[in-house]
């Protein structure tokens, strides 16, 4: 067993940060990560960072955007506290020698983001990302923070409670990749989740390979509800035929989309009259699809997103990563032709429950993140709120679970008596036959070093499960059959009987997983056995997903529903929480808290 | 294996409707595995039907296998796998098609599949490449992948990167100024003039293709490698780095299995997936490295 004050899965953006944040309280830190810290996923954000940095701009406008940016779904304490935070947590990034794109006074740039009332988005070319990743490794090597690289967490070591409320975590279990070993790591003050996006749910995603939603799965199994799930944002410029990001800084740019007729529809089929191409990124993801619904996108399938006319030495300075992108997966010159885009899955607005300090109900057990939802983004992402959403929130969760007070959270956690649930006339869950696995079995309250043993006993009779079988279903149809159900039906438009269906497609898939077995029997570097545990987790957040779907009955943000075309406040302004309860998912609801430390923001009607 | 008529997977699909009603417990048992048959049944005949889909044209791709605790593996091979080939696949494409439809035990690393993670570092038909970003239509048939050479492997084309990693780290990869501007909102100046010199050293990816290609490291398992000296020239080369870490950082770089031992062929260069002048940026340091010893006399 490996030991550690704080122990942090995940070695992307946000696990970096809350790493560096727990050392610096004093604790002793690790990082548990499935792939090296500079190969995640945060490494391939493109567009920016938000910060009200300059004179004339302040954290209460970049807070009233994105209250309206999330279409009133989003908390106001969360969003009250990133905004405030964001500037000095962007400076210090600075501090730590973030290649930041300048000006000619030395100072770092901000451009034009989609939503945002002020020039506001921080920026290191088009590859932002990549350097913030870099950066944050660079001072975690030079802090001398350990590292167990191609170690995968699969399971959260928590007591036993009957409550997930009175649950504790003290520490996960993970296996070696390299060599096969299942290992516990206590965690003797808290475990930061910090695991990232879930976009292999959906075949066309921006998202690695990698970002199979474990950390929420797992936060989810061990009883933690998951929130919003329903909220997945659609990127409106991917490419094709890959999904590769194409970034938002090209429209903020000044780049234009246009249809096969070579009109430029933001404007001339009315989508967004005031702000064309910078309108929010579910309205003009709509715009496209509508377009090509219609009859007017090239190919049928897509628009073109045009930047020549910003002049060679531009795209060069700002964009210089777009155009290698463009050449390097579609075979186009964005200095001579269009690129083709279309929406594609991006960003998990959901995901694990969490306070403005990153503690999940489950005491010791904390998420930032992508894989959080603090509920800063509501129904729908600004973009450039992400990356400042991993240094706010990643920093605050490694300070909180180092044992630092941070007073008392305003965001409340965890299933109540008296809430209000739902229940879905389509069936979900667990198949008839499938074991529960022993999160909370037991009743029996024990040591830390118990907890952990038996969450690895648990792992090690999973695994030899999946690898002494001979034959059965492989799960990369397991995963396919997901994907494409997902894509086709719980997509940018959504109707009933599309996430009805999807339901159904998912408990076939769950059914088909009992079966499933790893052809690969070697202990060194199994990957078949990796993406095998990968799709049990895909499978529970593509539930939750439709799930939530299928009951709101609105359209809010990213989440259209054909039968509802509007927002419905009076009903709506909840929270959509999904709890495991051992495998049996029950749907649950939490009011919108619009009223912040400072502000109170009133719902408006979203207008572009 | 079963040959479905479309007729038989339509009724599946009513059955399966019908279901949700949820019939009492053994019936709703037997129901159910009559169900799973079925399913499996039309599942056997999809995936005979698209194996029969592999007509139009395919490529060869020829990997590289290995496993130390398979028998039968022990003795590293070469498998080949007949891909189909569309306009636009890439290596990594044609490595995911083996696997998923082949032999999912084949072995390789890969996350973002957009030339940025760094992770699918091969050797494709001789030269060191990313996967991802490598177009099968740019490669003659038969497509060879192996390993990256001069590195222990794992598995399959999964190479040991630790002794990589030493290297990079080794340099002290990080920023360290002298002092820093007060306030913690103001940040420090860079000239847009500094950013660009350093510009392209920032781009690495930590793939380790240009380590692997580069003669010097492979016959001298201390040399830095390009790799290391570049992320080294990054932070050298920055103008706000600070004074004492400049000089500390010239005597890492300067040492016996640093810079000196480049002897520039210029191979780290030709395979950057980044297109980053690693073996100019090494002689930059050369010069530094004499400039700061002529201070000293």
């Amino acid at each position: 067993m490996y030991e550690h004050d704080v122990i942090v899965v995940g070695g992307g953006g946000t696990g970096l940060r809350a790493a560096i944040a727990a050392h610096e309280e004093g604790a002793d830190v690790a990082i548990v990560t499935k792939l090296h810290p500079v190969r995640s996923h945060t490494g391939a954000a493109e567009g920016g960072i938000n910060a009200a940095l300059q004179d004339g701009d302040s954290w209460e406008d970049h807070a009233y955007d994105t209250m309206k940016g999330s279409d009133y779904l989003a908390d106001a304490p969360a969003i009250e506290t990133f905004t405030q935070t964001a500037p000095e947590e962007t400076i210090q990034l600075e501090h730590w020698g973030m290649p930041f794109s300048r000006e000619e006074d030395g100072r770092v740039s901000q451009r034009p983001f989609g939503g945002l009332s002020f020039p506001r988005t921080t920026y290191a070319g088009a590859e932002t990302g990549h350097h913030m990743l870099h950066t944050l490794y660079q001072q975690v090597v030079k802090r001398g923070i350990e590292v167990y690289d191609e170690w995968y967490v699969t399971r959260a070591a928590v007591t036993d409670e009957e409550d997930p409320n009175d649950r504790e975590c003290h520490g996960v279990v993970a296996w070696d990749v390299q060599t096969g070993e299942v290992a516990g790591f206590r965690a003797r003050q808290g475990v930061v989740l910090a695991t990232g996006g879930l976009g292999q749910a959906y075949d066309h995603t921006t998202n690695a390979v990698a970002n199979t939603g474990d950390g929420v799965a797992m936060a989810y199994r061990a009883g933690v509800p998951i929130e919003d799930m329903e909220m997945v944002q659609f990127h409106p410029t991917t490419l094709p035929s890959t999904g590769v990001l194409i970034s938002e800084g090209v429209r903020g740019e000044g780049g234009i989309l246009y249809n096969s007729e070579g009109e430029r529809f933001m404007f001339e089929y009315g989508y967004a009259t005031n702000d064309g191409e910078l309108a929010s990124r579910d309205v003009v993801a709509r715009a496209e699809l509508t377009e090509v619904n219609a009859g007017r996108g090239v190919d049928d399938e897509y628009v073109h997103l045009d930047m020549r006319h910003l002049g060679e030495d531009r795209i060069t300075d700002r964009l210089e990563n777009i155009l290698h992108l463009a050449e390097d997966f579609e075979g186009v010159n964005g200095l001579e032709e269009p690129m083709p885009v279309k929406p594609g899955q991006h960003y998990a607005m959901g995901g694990i429950e969490v306070d403005e300090f990153g503690e999940t109900c489950i005491d010791g057990l904390h998420a930032a993140g992508e894989c959080a939802c603090v509920s800063l983004h509501g129904a729908n992402r600004l973009g450039g709120n992400a990356l400042p959403e991993l240094i706010v929130f990643g920093a605050l969760a490694g300070r909180h679970a180092a044992g630092t007070d941070l007073g008392e959270p305003q965001i409340e956690t965890g299933y109540f008596d008296g809430a209000d649930t739902e229940e879905l006339d389509v069936p979900t869950g667990k198949p008839d036959g499938e074991p529960v696995e022993p999160t909370a079995d037991g009743g029996i309250a024990q040591s830390p070093e118990a907890v952990i043993e038996r969450a690895v006993d648990t792992e090690n009779e999973r695994i030899e499960t999946l690898l002494e079988r001979e034959d059965g279903v492989n799960h990369a149809d397991v995963r396919a059959d997901v994907q494409e159900s997902m894509t086709e039906n719980v997509n940018v438009f959504r109707e009933e009987e599309g996430l009805k269906q999807a339901l159904r497609d998912i408990r076939e898939a769950r059914e088909r997983y009992q079966d499933v077995y790893v052809a690969d029997k070697s202990r060194t570097f199994n990957t078949d056995l990796q993406h095998t545990i990968e799709t049990r987790n895909l499978l529970d957040v593509a539930e939750a997903i439709t799930m939530g779907a299928l009951a709101r009955d609105e359209f809010r943000g990213a989440h259209w529903r054909a039968e509802h075309q509007e927002r419905k406040d009076d009903e709506w302004l909840k929270h959509t929480l999904v709890s495991w309860n051992d495998g049996d998912p029950e749907l649950w609801y939490r009011p919108v808290l619009l009223e912040g430390n400072e502000k109170t923001y009133e719902p408006k009607e979203r207008s572009y | 294996m079963s040959t479905q008529t479309p007729e038989t997977e339509s009724e599946t699909e009513t059955e399966a409707e019908a279901e949700t009603e949820r019939p009492s417990t053994s019936a709703a048992q037997e129901e159910r595995m009559a169900e799973k048959r079925e399913r499996a049944e039309r599942r056997a005949a999809d995936e005979a039907a698209d194996a029969l889909e592999i007509e139009g044209e395919t490529i060869e791709l020829k990997v590289f296998r290995y496993d130390p605790e398979i028998e039968g593996k022990q003795e590293p091979r070469f498998d080949s796998f007949a891909v189909p080939f569309e306009q636009g696949m890439t290596v990594l494409d044609a490595l995911i098609f083996a696997r998923d439809e082949y032999d999912s035990s084949l072995t390789f690393r890969h996350s973002c599949r957009q030339a940025v993670c760094g992770s699918d570092a091969f050797f494709i038909n001789g030269s060191q490449r990313l996967g991802c970003q490598t177009q099968l239509s740019d490669l003659d048939s038969p497509v060879r992948v192996e390993p990256l050479p001069h590195q222990d492997v794992v598995k399959d084309l999964v190479v040991e990167m630790e002794h990589f990693y030493d290297q990079m780290e080794s340099v002290q990869p990080f920023f360290d100024p002298d002092e820093l501007p007060e306030g913690e909102l103001e940040e420090q100046r860079q000239s847009p003039e500094n950013r660009e010199n350093v510009k392209l050293s920032t781009r690495c990816i930590w793939c380790g293709a240009c380590m692997s290609s580069c003669n010097i490291a492979a016959g001298d398992n201390q040399y830095l490698g390009p790799a290391a000296i570049n992320a080294a020239y990054r932070f050298y080369m920055d103008e706000r780095e600070g004074e004492q870490k400049r000089r500390e950082r010239l005597e890492i770089i300067e040492q016996e299995h640093g810079v000196w031992r480049c002897q520039t062929q210029f191979s780290c260069t030709n395979v950057c997936p980044k297109d980053i002048p690693l073996t100019e940026h090494i002689q930059e340091l050369k010069r530094e490295a004499v400039k700061s010893n002529l201070k000293f006399w």
